[in-house]
């Protein structure tokens, strides 16, 4: 007697692409092998959209911090992979000073982080001003984390709104530990590094080797400027920077910072907004470069884009531009608008303050165009469907 | 607790689905707090936690503008919700 195969459905797993953007949210979906992709409708056109992020405890829940130019900001959060949104009943907001205190008031939500994996329902929410918020049911509600937002050295940390970044001071870069739910790390622009070891209630600097802008004091925690933030899953005790003023390393327990990015071609300088580590391989970074001469012009250096890679935690840098255009390209890539997916190769995306999407499949030897013509892009988060 | 009318403008249609509802309150604070009651979420587009009028709404009574939320309303008036011209 033959047996008939037996019949698998397993489902086939799609890489997505979360496109956060000035005049809304998009959904790109890859068939499969990261070859094609489709984009959906835009989602909220016409809202300032920040950043959109799966869950990835739970793949069916996204969260997308919104606001318009008339209307406060609020989130969003969807239960069935992106279909339909309902509006968070508590999004995030400044509780009220006490007396004679400081009221401050939440412009935006600009970064999302999915708790610990052992805290299903638990989020973080990195906010301009900078603040820092916490849900503990799935997006609905949000609560202040005191011990950071109500700290007594607050105002020395962060300086004055006026003195922030051109789109106003964040909290972004919120990194929770995946051996450890108490152990975080945030960055502010400005504000500098810091390290929670009791899940917000106490905060310490960590801004050691940093420096700062010439001729300012670094013992200033205003004068720090990260622009982004990240460490390997396969080694959570090595961060890796992008900041204002170049590339860093840190090993833990250690806490001096290690400018790596002095490694950089000196004509491309090291200077940009984002940084990307390989998920697995604790040695491979990623960083795009940007013209911080003069006036700081925040384009590609010359016009001509580039990633730059690292294979030995900073050592050596080259550059991998293939694919993406050779000259006349005067755009920008922001903190959050570059990431990578979970592939085998590691699969590598960039979107443009010019709306376009950049992809490579093979860990950055190759790139190309796989949207163009959207808004300005704020943010790429990878996704599963 | 006076009845008042409220025009609602496009960006807050999402809310209330319509453009013109009815409130109660005799202060636009009190109707405000009363629409956010029936459509959760609408104060804080309009309100920052300071509780001042965010910076590109506007109120109006007939052609005067309201700028203090403790403003006292007649019963049977039309507050109008408006945004402001700007932006790109």
């Amino acid at each position: 007697m033959t047996r008939k195969p037996f019949k698998t459905s397993r489902p086939a797993t799609r890489t997505g692409l979360l496109v956060a953007t000035r005049k809304g949210a998009f959904i790109l979906k890859d068939d499969g092998r990261r070859r094609s992709w489709t984009q959906s409708a835009p989602l909220y056109l016409g809202q300032v959209v920040h950043h959109v992020v799966q869950d990835p405890r739970d793949p069916r829940i996204l969260l997308m911090s919104v606001r318009t130019g008339h209307l406060g900001p609020t989130l969003l959060r969807s239960s069935d992979r992106g279909r339909s949104w309902t509006e968070s009943r508590q999004p995030p907001a400044f509780p009220k000073a006490a007396a004679g205190g400081k009221q401050h008031v939440l412009d935006h939500t600009f970064w999302l982080t999915p708790g610990h994996a052992d805290e299903r329902g638990v989020w973080y929410a990195g906010a301009s001003p900078q603040g820092l918020f916490r849900s503990e049911d799935g997006g609905d509600s949000w609560q202040s984390v005191r011990g950071l937002n109500e700290h007594p050295e607050y105002s020395d940390w962060m300086g004055a709104v006026p003195n922030g970044t051109p789109d106003g001071p964040k909290l972004h870069s919120v990194l929770v530990d995946p051996r450890d739910r108490n152990h975080l790390y945030v960055a502010m622009s400005s504000g500098g590094v810091h390290e929670s070891l009791d899940r917000g209630e106490t905060w310490h600097p960590l801004v050691k080797g940093l420096e700062v802008v010439e001729q300012f004091d670094p013992s200033l925690l205003y004068m720090h400027d990260p622009h982004c933030l990240r460490y390997s899953p396969s080694n959570p005790d090595r961060l890796y920077q992008q900041n204002h003023c170049g590339i860093y390393r840190l090993d833990r327990p250690g806490t001096q910072w290690t400018r790596i990015g002095m490694a950089m071609p000196r004509s491309i300088g090291d200077i940009g907004f984002p940084m990307v580590v390989h998920p697995r391989d604790d040695r491979m970074a990623w960083v795009f470069p940007m013209d911080g001469s003069g006036v700081w012009p925040r384009t590609s250096p010359g016009g001509k884009p580039a990633a730059y890679v690292t294979r030995n935690a900073g050592r050596s840098w080259q550059r991998q531009a293939k694919g993406l255009p050779d000259k006349q390209a005067w755009w920008t890539v922001k903190r959050q608008a570059m990431t990578a997916d979970e592939g085998t190769p590691l699969g590598l995306y960039l979107g443009t303050t010019s709306g376009e999407i950049w992809a490579s499949r093979d860990e950055g030897a190759n790139w190309r165009c796989i949207a163009r013509h959207l808004p300005e892009i704020y943010a790429l988060e990878p996704a599963r469907f | 607790m006076a009845t008042v009318h409220v025009t609602i403008p496009s960006p807050l249609q999402s809310y209330t689905g319509r453009r013109d509802v009815d409130a109660e309150g005799s202060t636009v604070d009190e109707v405000l707090r009363h629409l956010d009651c029936r459509h959760p979420g609408l104060r804080f587009r309009m309100v920052d936690e300071a509780d001042q009028l965010r910076p590109h709404m506007r109120l109006f009574i007939g052609q005067q503008e309201l700028h203090d939320l403790d403003t006292p309303l007649a019963p049977g008036a039309t507050l109008h919700i408006i945004q402001a011209l700007s932006g790109g």
